[in-house]
């Protein structure tokens, strides 16, 4: 896998010989790959390849898979995470995740935002509360319209408006990392291109990773790209040059649809 | 290196064959026109002058038409990698084939000028600069069919030869056309038909380095000119 | 094809015809049932009373009025000889015998109105005091001989009246039909039920939150699930044996109290609880977990912020299920000795007690003919109570799925 003249300045998250294995299954080998900061990088692959498992061990969602086993190293700005020293509470709130499927909590918008801050204790007075529920809106493109309805319930949204509200419910914990699995998979073209464009925004706040089965929308909304195959890494490179000059067969293969 | 595996949807590999084919036919049409109008030239045959000159329309659709298919596939079949550049390239391509045609015309044009009883030395030695460009039309074409990258890069070092005939040629009607007043326009036009040979071997090497390209996604290295008059003028101006 | 058209339309008017025939059946039953109870209980709830006056002038009480207060105005009362004024005062109102045709405890009707207002002592009233059983039996069902002969005599001088039978609601069982309540066996229920819910509600939801969220899965997490699903199909009677062995006698508590009896019914719905409890925590979707855990949240927050208030309907359901199969056990509670005759209302949870069931079942064992409609009218209690149970459950239930 090739990743030499990539230059990733002060990389966010770095992966070293990351293999994850289910119970006897080997689902991930030896991945090695660095996530920038300002970032928007793309993981694309065929289905089963191991992307959402890699996506997953970024903020130790594996760790709720009984049997998941994770070996190698991961670092956020430094620190392994997976080190007994760290606390996965308080990494899940600095590497947020949106998930495939919109799955706001049955409650009020309002409360949907304010969970996070409310449990990790952002906010000392309501007031501040206020605060933050609105900007996490109005940063998620959510906020003109819904900001005369918060008490209403989360799940009465349509699903681009519920995907959006799941995104500001990420970013409310001020989050250094945000992961996306698959965001638009259930969405309409429309929101699709809503939520693309809100990542184009998010862009420079934080570091984003995002895995999508869609090349287009990865050719689209990333700045690098990283395929995988058989849960090996196979390519990682600049969107552009992925796109248009893969260096590996197999990334040509399946990019222009010549795979399987 | 030939395309080993087909696309997982078969239409697309049709679209694709289709347009092959449709680049392959424009190309042997030129091809043909360019011998034509050379053969018209010798013989002084003006009837196989005005086919050429008709023939030329069926080159002009043929570009409309591959330029539409080439964008309809893009937009459609959103292309990636190799097939992108496929498409970029067929459509440049196309463009430069619809030239050469041109200038296939444009010599068949002028042998209704020439008088065919006068017969010039320089004749013979401009129908074998024709076959030799001729020959690199078809081998950048093929290269083009077959995504031969080496054979491209050939084609663009023998284009070296024709500008060197090219350069002979001039300083040989120039000198032809000082010793004889009489024959000028005679001289003058196998001047331009010279020089369109010269610039139909110019094609053939941009078609081939832009199947350098979809072979290999890189430019190809700034090739070795022949000197050209313009070149040696200049020179000459400067040192003078 | 034609034919099998025909055949599949014809099919589902058969299927629909046979799902309206069973819930018909079902409602009939059900229809039968209540109808023979309330037929047959109505009557429980009304008695016949005889209108005696009562002369304190004549016949005095001889007591301190200021000491009808105190906590043995009771025992003083009765030492003062109120039965024997009240018997005297029937004979002489009825005739002949007359101190027959009351209830031997009537006089304790006069010794609760009396504590209720002294000034009866002074004067003259005229007491409604419940008949004796025969009578009432032979007034409610009409009789020959010479009991019906008293009866016309006592409906002539207007002596008869049917009223409500209060103290069937005030008082604990007794001998007498006449002053024999449900009240008792009712408290001892209630009593039982709150204990046996405290103690089976937090640890089965407890347990079953343990179990589905945080216990790995290996052999030892599979045999706790398979014990307790054949904890839930054990018979009943199993828990009264094991109670007796461990609460009573190795524990030493209070025999036939509602400590006892509510420690049995826990262990009983203890694992219908998890069961249900798991179900309801099983059905809760892993999006929701995983939308908290993103977030950061802890795993208690989930189960506590997330998966319990969702879970929480079918985890009511099944506890309201449990608990109302509780009220009607009666064979475990057999054997902790709630099978005695309990002569007083229950005064704490360590007091002896009875539970409905156990009252409906002993009523049903008496010879006296008094308590045939009692019987029937205790079973319509029961079913009120259980019926509440139900709404309540209902309720909750609504209550709380509106939010999801």
């Amino acid at each position: 896998m090739i990743q030499d003249e990539l230059s990733i300045p002060d990389p966010k998250m770095k992966a070293k010989g990351v293999s994850v294995f289910y119970g006897e299954k080997q689902a991930l080998s030896d991945v090695s790959i660095d996530v920038g900061t300002d970032l928007v990088t793309a993981f694309i692959g065929p289905s089963g390849c191991g992307k959402s498992t890699f996506l997953r061990s970024l903020n130790r969602m594996n760790d709720t898979i009984a049997g998941a086993r994770v070996t190698g190293a991961i670092e956020l700005d430094g620190e392994d995470i997976y080190a007994p020293s760290m606390d996965v509470v308080q990494l899940r709130a600095r590497v947020g995740m949106v998930f495939q499927k919109p799955n706001p909590f049955p409650k009020s918008i309002y409360d949907n935002v304010a969970y996070g801050p409310r449990i990790h204790g952002l906010a000392a007075a309501k007031a501040d509360l206020d605060s933050i529920v609105e900007r996490a809106l109005v940063r998620a493109g959510l906020w003109d319209e819904v900001k005369d309805r918060l008490g209403e319930s989360g799940t009465a949204l349509s699903g681009g408006q519920q995907q959006r509200l799941c995104i500001a419910r990420a970013i409310a914990v001020d989050p250094e990392v945000i992961l996306m699995d698959e965001p638009c998979s259930a969405l309409d073209p429309i929101a699709t291109a809503k939520i693309e464009e809100l990542i184009h925004e998010l862009r420079g706040k934080y570091a984003i990773v995002i895995v999508t089965h869609n090349m287009q929308q990865a050719a689209r909304v990333s700045q690098r790209t990283a395929f995988f195959h058989l849960g090996t890494l196979v390519e990682y490179g600049r969107t552009t040059d992925i796109f248009t000059n893969p260096k590996q067969d197999r990334t040509k293969d399946y990019i222009t649809g010549r795979y399987g | 290196m030939a395309i080993v595996n087909e696309h997982t949807v078969k239409a697309f590999d049709e679209d694709l064959n289709r347009l092959r084919g449709l680049i392959s036919e424009m190309g042997g049409r030129a091809e043909q026109a360019l011998l034509q109008a050379m053969t018209a030239l010798g013989k002084g045959d003006q009837e196989l002058a005005a086919q050429v000159v008709e023939g030329d329309r069926k080159i002009d659709a043929l570009e409309a038409e591959v330029e539409q298919l080439a964008v309809q596939t893009i937009a459609l079949r959103a292309p990636m990698a190799d097939d992108l550049r496929e498409m970029i390239a067929a459509l440049k391509i196309v463009s430069v084939v619809e030239r050469i045609g041109d200038y296939a015309k444009n010599i068949a044009k002028r042998v209704a000028l020439m008088d065919p009883t006068r017969s010039i030395e320089a004749i013979p030695v401009l129908t074998s600069m024709s076959s030799l460009v001729a020959e690199l039309v078809h081998d950048a074409l093929d290269s083009f069919a077959a995504r031969d990258a080496e054979l491209a890069v050939r084609v663009t070092v023998r284009d070296k030869n024709v500008d060197d005939f090219y350069n002979s040629i001039f300083r040989t009607l120039v000198t032809f056309m000082m010793e004889n007043p009489k024959h000028i326009t005679e001289s003058a036009h196998l001047l331009f038909v010279a020089k369109n040979l010269e610039r139909m071997g110019d094609h053939a090497t941009n078609i081939a380095e832009m199947v350098y390209y979809v072979v290999t996604g890189e430019r190809m290295e700034e090739r070795e000119r022949g000197e050209s008059p313009e070149d040696s003028a200049a020179a000459g101006q400067e040192q003078g | 094809m034609q034919s099998r058209i025909a055949r599949r339309y014809a099919a589902e008017r058969r299927f629909k015809a046979l799902g309206l025939g069973a819930v018909l059946l079902s409602g009939l039953f059900l229809a039968f049932l209540l109808f023979v109870m309330v037929g047959n209980g109505a009557r429980g709830f009304t008695y016949t009373h005889v209108a005696v006056p009562i002369d304190f002038e004549a016949t005095p009480l001889t007591i301190d009025a200021s000491r009808l207060d105190d906590p043995d105005a009771d025992q003083l009362i009765a030492n003062a000889g109120l039965s024997d004024i009240v018997a005297f005062a029937a004979d002489e109102a009825l005739g002949d015998g007359g101190s027959a045709l009351i209830s031997e405890n009537a006089w304790k009707e006069v010794r609760s109105a009396i504590k209720a207002d002294p000034n009866l002592l002074i004067g003259k009233s005229t007491f409604e005091l419940p008949a004796s059983s025969a009578i009432d039996i032979a007034a409610k069902e009409g009789a020959k001989g010479e009991l019906g002969a008293r009866v016309a005599a006592l409906k002539a001088n207007g002596r008869l009246s049917t009223g409500i039978h209060w103290p069937f609601f005030r008082n604990a069982d007794a001998t007498d039909p006449a002053v024999a309540g449900i009240w008792g066996a009712l408290k001892g229920s209630v009593l039982t039920i709150v204990i046996a819910f405290l103690i089976a509600f937090p640890t089965g939801v407890l347990a079953a939150l343990y179990l589905e969220e945080y216990a790995p899965r290996n052999r030892w997490t599979d045999l706790i699930e398979v014990s307790i699903n054949n904890l839930a199909a054990v018979p009943s009677i199993i828990f009264g044996l094991l109670a007796l062995a461990v609460f009573i006698n190795w524990f030493g508590l209070c025999q036939a109290s509602a400590l006892v009896g509510g420690l049995t019914l826990a262990l009983m719905t203890m694992p219908v609880i998890v069961i249900a409890a798991r179900n309801a925590i099983k059905a809760v979707p892993p999006s929701i977990r995983d939308a908290a855990l993103g977030v950061g949240a802890s795993p208690v927050q989930v189960v506590f912020h997330h998966v319990l208030p969702l879970a929480l309907p079918g985890i009511l359901t099944g506890t309201i299920i449990g608990m109302a199969r509780a009220l009607g056990e009666t064979a475990p509670l057999l054997l902790i000795g709630m099978r005695a005759f309990i002569g007083d209302v229950p005064n704490g949870i360590c007091a002896p007690s009875t539970v409905l069931p156990m009252q409906i079942f002993l009523w049903s064992d008496e010879v006296d003919r008094g308590f045939v409609e009692k019987t029937s009218a205790a079973i319509i209690v029961l079913l009120i109570v259980l019926l509440s149970m139900n709404a309540l459950a209902i309720y909750l239930r609504n209550r709380f799925e509106k939010r999801w």
